[in-house]
């Protein structure tokens, strides 16, 4: 009987590669590529993504080529293009700005796989990933929630999109899961990479109290900065510990290794697809550094049983009630939040004192 | 020994020559620097050099990325030939870039060639807006240039990036920080099919020609060199400065509007915060490597695009750092200062006289 399914299953994909014609087959000299928004340097976003790359290689045998530093303008079209023409059989793009410019290239090279990390625009051999990281902030929350004594928590931020306000409310959320009386106050620096300013911003939340914080940017100097002031912080794209060893209580980590060796391995078994991926704990694309030892052993218990309750999806971090800064119910007790309105998260959720940026 | 010996009189055949020497030195510096790293230098130069435009699509790419240079470049050289420092050419880029974009949204789901048109005018109307800031405040209050002009940089990626995320963010783009994609009647006409390179390039070549002549060929253009020459000499003559500064700005703020306007209405295909590309610091060096001269600027704009685009090459098939762009770039502008030096003096053999 499982086989029986198993070998439907088989079918049913190999039809639809022919739909998709990606299935012309992967020779041992096609290449992958990646394109990288900032430097890989050691630690952050792009980091990330080149520790998947690096998987990638070592798993599948298949070589890369990667150019990085790729501004989020036109240029990004050219570098997609050379690769295309290069020869790689699979492309990921990962950073929002280079959306529509990877479309209208992946028109033109029908036979290539173009994978997009975030964003909305897909084609007939494009597809999008991102990761949910609002669930590793919602666990990173409640170390907050119970590790502040002011009750006062800082979050430096790059731009109000959903996806980062989906960061700042589940680390509210899962900071006044334990601690009702924490508030957290938001700083937007607007950018994605500027130690400078990001680092100023971490001085001023914790001149205003705060002894929690954390950031939606790229760089660790709101590690640093927490460090040097004898606070605790949190990081976020990669462990950050080694720039704050005390400070350092965990971070919010994103793997993309996985998912490239499999959509490496589909597209070289055929049966690639484009698809809209968002992953979250149950796919290994979200996790924790390892925990401060710092953090009472009775809290490191529960955020590993919360980490499991994540992967199995019995908690989700916007399950109701929702309640927003205005008081106003956005999602009702016993429902959870569904992908769509995630994706248009333009609020800030009770417990944030600071008002978002009018539009 | 070898010494330097003040020329009695600055040598005009080696400020043309010395930026020929830094292009040399430059290119004999990659190739060392291609050796340190352990890379085939021939190889490393190869890539570099020739591949990005290898093909026709790379030698569009090539005059699509020298177009906004050299458009920012010819409007700057007006205003340095005078002394007139307008460091802020980024900021009215994007200003330019803004107003244009404005008047695609505006005119969203019309048809028509006066789009167009629109937008190229308010590209440059935007531009000059932003370079008549630091105009009005020099003739008005004596003010630096150099200062506010390039203050306003900050002030215009600051004021795009509010637009992109507030009032002309698109409403169907699920609160990304982007305009609508233009429509058809809002993008400039491509000029090679299966290229990016469209109409700019044109406006371009304008440009230089029509900088040529107003410097080379308008007695506008003789106040402004007599002005920047010997300051005191041109108010003997009773030429106005005030009326000098405005031009200098103006020329520069309206050239880079243009350029900001042909990057939205070309290859971007909308606005977003990201419109700023450096274009306009960048074009300073291209104006000062060319001597201030349109067809300096001409030659020193391909070479800087070129250097963009061998970067881009040497990453991906070398596995080179992106900085080596910077590398390049930098030892083309420490070469030519050094090379400068010969325009004043003289290398000697011997002991100095006396």
């Amino acid at each position: 009987m499982a086989l029986k399914n198993k070998l439907l299953k088989q079918l049913a994909v190999a039809g639809l590669a022919v739909v998709t014609s990606i299935s012309s087959g992967f020779a041992a000299e096609d290449t992958v590529g990646f394109v990288y928004v900032s430097p890989i340097g050691d630690a952050g976003w792009t980091y990330q993504h080149d520790l998947g790359r690096l998987q990638l290689e070592k798993e599948t045998g298949v070589k890369t080529n990667y150019v990085e530093n790729v501004a989020e303008g036109s240029d990004a079209e050219r570098v997609i293009r050379e690769m295309a023409k290069r020869g790689d059989k699979v492309i990921f793009a990962t950073s929002f700005g280079y959306m529509n410019y990877m479309l209208k290239v992946s028109k033109k090279f029908p036979k290539t796989a173009f994978v997009h990390a975030t964003g909305y625009k897909m084609g007939k051999n494009m597809g999008i990933y991102n990761a949910r990281f609002y669930e590793g902030r919602y666990l990173t929350g409640v170390i907050a929630g119970e590790m502040t004594k002011s009750n006062v928590l800082g979050y430096v931020a790059a731009f109000p999109i959903p996806e980062v306000l989906q960061g700042i409310n589940a680390f509210i959320k899962g900071a006044r899961s334990v601690n009702p009386k924490a508030e957290l106050r938001v700083i937007w620096v607007n950018s994605w990479y500027d130690p400078g300013k990001e680092r100023q911003a971490a001085m001023t939340l914790m001149s205003q109290n705060a002894d929690v914080i954390t950031q939606h940017t790229d760089s660790t100097a709101v590690v640093q900065a927490a460090e040097e002031q004898g606070k605790y912080a949190f990081g976020y794209h990669s462990d950050m510990s080694k720039y704050g060893p005390k400070a350092h209580l965990t971070a919010a980590t994103h793997h993309w290794g996985d998912y490239y060796v499999k959509t490496v391995n589909d597209v070289k078994a055929g049966n690639w697809k484009p698809e809209s991926i968002w992953g979250g704990y149950k796919d290994g694309m979200v996790s924790l550094a390892p925990l401060n030892p710092a953090i009472p052993a009775e809290l490191q218990a529960r955020i590993r049983d919360m980490e499991k309750h994540l992967t199995s999806g019995v908690l989700h971090p916007f399950s109701g009630p929702v309640v927003d800064q205005d008081g106003k119910v956005r999602v009702a007790a016993g429902a959870t939040m569904s992908d769509k309105d995630l994706n248009g998260m333009n609020y800030y959720l009770e417990g944030v004192v600071s008002k978002l940026p009018k539009q | 020994m070898l010494r330097l010996e003040p020329r009695a009189e600055s040598s005009e055949v080696m400020s043309y020559l010395s930026p020929l020497l830094a292009v040399v030195l430059m290119l004999i510096g990659g190739l060392i620097l291609f050796t340190v790293l352990g890379k085939n230098p021939l190889e490393g130069f190869r890539i570099f050099f020739i591949n990005p435009v290898s093909d026709l699509y790379g030698v569009g790419e090539l005059l699509l990325k020298a177009t906004p240079l050299m458009l920012v470049a010819i409007g700057l050289a007006i205003g340095f030939r005078a002394n007139v420092w307008n460091i802020g050419a980024e900021g009215q880029y994007i200003m330019g870039g803004v107003a244009a974009s404005a008047v695609a949204l505006y005119f969203y789901e019309s048809e028509g060639f006066h789009i167009l048109i629109l937008m190229v005018v308010a590209g440059c109307i935007g531009g000059m807006l932003w370079a008549s800031i630091p105009a009005y405040l020099k003739t008005r209050f004596n003010t630096n240039e150099i200062l506010v002009s390039l203050m306003l940089v900050y002030v215009a990626q600051l004021a795009v990036s509010w637009l992109v995320h507030g009032p002309m963010m698109d409403p169907d783009g699920f609160n990304f920080p982007q305009s609508r994609m233009f429509e058809e009647s809002a993008l400039l006409p491509v000029l090679i099919e299966d290229t990016r390179l469209n109409i700019a390039f044109g406006f371009a070549l304008a440009a230089l020609i029509a900088g040529y002549i107003f410097m080379y060929r308008s007695f506008l253009g003789f106040q402004m060199q007599v002005a920047g020459n010997a300051a005191n000499a041109a108010r003997y003559a009773g030429f106005s400065a005030k009326r000098m500064i405005w031009i200098g700005l103006l020329s520069g703020g309206a050239m880079a509007g243009i350029a900001g306007m042909s990057e939205v209405a070309g290859p971007m295909e909308q606005l977003t915060e990201h419109v700023s590309n450096n274009y306009g610091f960048a074009a300073i060096i291209v104006a000062f490597v060319a001597r201030l001269n349109p067809v300096g600027i001409f030659f020193a704009s391909l070479l800087m695009a070129l250097l963009y685009l061998g970067g881009e090459q040497a990453q991906q098939y070398m596995n080179l750092p992106s900085s080596i762009s910077n590398v390049f770039q930098g030892m083309l502008l420490m070469f030519l200062l050094g090379s400068d030096v010969f325009i004043n003096y003289r290398l000697k053999w011997g002991k100095a006289n006396g």
